[in-house]
């Protein structure tokens, strides 16, 4: 790794630490970024021939504080940070003995308000991302514009846009209390998620661009499990993570064609990303407090940990689906129990769970795509052509279109009386 | 004479790696660890996986107090290590309690390994 790179990778992985002291000394988030850059810009003059400071959070976080950036919003504003009962008055470049290593924990609701200054909920979740990318990732404005496929322009009045709205929450500032605190807790662990279901949900024509949301998600989710070690949810949802970003190798073929997950190539899985995914779930299910990421980390750990498709344990995830139905009862977690159900006592059973549920989820692509795979097994052909002709029209994505054809050309070809279904279809 | 080469590194830079540059890291060191298999001075060598995965097993008291996390003490020293073959967490800290019933006092932090190294067979 040459040296830029190395301080780079350095200085990125100080940055929410860092940055969420800062925020809570200058209690304004323009001021607080200003400062950090300005340390930055020093560790890249010093760095190189000093070497790098023991702890380089520490070490940013002093010489931003010190960096003269708004003086008198500082002087008005200052609160004590837990270090400061150390002197720090004589900051060189060098580290200074005197200061402790940086306990994260010391810092876990700072880092924590961080992540959820971005979380405001005025916020659309396309701007929480993109401040979340922004303040706590440090990715510049370019490289989320990209992620989003909107100019550069565009993503800096959105970013600035949001940080104004958030700048008025001032009561974020105050030390959270317990209940409070796991409040912050469930609305930063959302916020993970959708970092990551942005880069993972992406066609593969975008997959480039959005790739590096889904590895960003991943060291947020991290991050959230230092400050909260014993927190079985944070626990899951790191692991969930892990297990649908393994698959990340085998989802797409040479053409750029979404593969199901059941016929994915599984010896393309990132196996050490599944271990340490496998390892959280064991870890959080010990502590008998199950929650959503919990559950659904567990889903995908059986996916996991099934070597083949027809290896998969499928009467166990119906199980896992109706836990999660009961902690977060939703038509889409039905729809996914159900396919569960298919596998596992046969399509009867499924069809009969979701039929209820076409009000709620008429526009759903994976609600006619699973209604049309059901008929179909049952032998109710001219209906299951008609759920897949419905699917087809609301696909998001052509792959999720010509995925649909092909189920469609997988039926007995059609008893042709005259076309009401082919008909209305071909308007719609 | 054998020795054990402890590996130290900040996680936070380790993890903030990109998977390309991860698998460069690990190329480099597979050709020394095959020269060094070669001249059969190789043994087991292991990648843990991150901190955020260890567990806490404190057998200064009775019964020993399971942890999240890793080990974070400083006044104890590291004075050695197994590598055991278990199908789940509860059963290495089965092992782990059993090991701590014989030799109690300090802690064992429980790491799932990610990467395996087998190494040279001795003799």
């Amino acid at each position: 790794m040459s040296n830029a790179d190395w301080m780079g990778t350095v200085l990125m992985s100080a940055r929410p630490t860092a940055m969420a002291a800062l925020v809570r000394y200058f209690r304004d988030l323009d001021a607080a970024e200003e400062a950090f850059q300005e340390a930055c810009l020093r560790a890249l003059r010093t760095w190189p021939g000093n070497g790098p400071p023991r702890d380089p959070a520490a070490w940013l976080i002093m010489v931003a504080r010190n960096s003269g950036i708004d003086h008198a919003r500082r002087a008005r504003r200052h609160v004590a940070l837990p270090d400061d009962d150390v002197a720090i008055s004589d900051v060189s470049d060098q580290e200074v003995p005197a200061v402790e290593r940086i306990d994260a924990a010391d810092y876990r609701d700072d880092i924590l308000r961080l992540m959820f200054i971005c979380c405001h909920p005025e916020l659309p979740a396309t701007q929480q991302i993109a401040l979340a990318l922004r303040i706590v990732s440090g990715l510049s404005v370019a490289q989320i514009a990209r992620a989003f496929l909107v100019s550069e322009a565009a993503m800096e009045q959105r970013i600035t846009r949001a940080k104004a709205r958030v700048a008025k929450a001032a009561r974020t500032f105050e030390t959270p209390g317990a209940v409070e605190r796991s409040e912050r807790l469930a609305a930063v662990a959302a916020m993970v998620y959708l970092v990551f279901n942005e880069g993972y949900s992406a066609p593969h024509a975008d997959a480039a661009d959005k790739g590096p949301l889904a590895d960003e998600a991943i060291r947020l989710a991290r991050l959230l499990l230092q400050i909260f070690p014993a927190e079985p949810e944070a626990m899951g949802l790191t692991a969930l993570l892990l297990l649908q970003h393994a698959r990340a190798p085998a989802r797409f073929d040479a053409a750029g064609e979404a593969i199901l997950l059941a016929d994915q190539d599984r010896r393309l899985w990132r196996q050490s990303l599944i271990a340490e995914g496998l390892a959280l779930v064991d870890k959080a299910m010990r502590h008998r407090r199950p929650g959503p990421y919990q559950i659904q980390s567990a889903i995908a750990a059986l996916h996991a940990r099934a070597e083949t498709a027809d290896a998969t344990d499928w009467p166990q995830i119906e199980l896992l689906y109706g836990a999660l139905e009961r902690v977060s009862p939703s038509p889409v977690v039905t729809l996914n129990r159900a396919v569960a159900v298919a596998k596992a006592r046969g399509p009867a059973a499924a069809l009969e769970m979701i039929e209820p549920l076409a009000p709620s989820l008429s526009n759903y692509f994976y609600f006619h795509g699973a209604m049309g795979s059901f008929l179909a097994d049952v032998g109710r052909l001219m209906e299951a052509r008609e759920a897949f002709n419905r699917a087809i029209a609301l696909a998001h994505s052509p792959a999720e279109a010509s995925h649909i054809r092909r189920e469609l050309d997988r039926l007995a070809p059609p008893q042709r009386k005259p076309g009401k279904v082919t008909i209305k279809n071909k308007s719609g | 004479m054998q020795y054990a080469i402890l590996c130290y590194h900040d996680e936070k830079v380790v993890c903030a790696w990109s998977k390309e540059e991860d698998d460069a890291v690990m190329a480099k060191l597979a050709v020394v660890h095959q020269r060094l298999a070669q001249e059969g001075k190789l043994g087991p060598a292991a990648r843990l996986l991150p901190t955020t995965a260890a567990t806490t097993l404190r057998k200064d008291r009775e019964p020993p107090l399971v942890l999240d996390g890793p080990f974070a003490e400083t006044k104890e020293q590291l004075l050695g290590f197994y590598i055991v073959e278990a199908a789940s967490l509860e059963e290495v800290l089965e092992i782990s309690r059993e090991l701590a019933a014989a030799n109690p006092g300090g802690a064992y932090e429980i790491r799932p390994v990610g990467h395996f190294v087998d190494g040279s067979k001795p003799g």
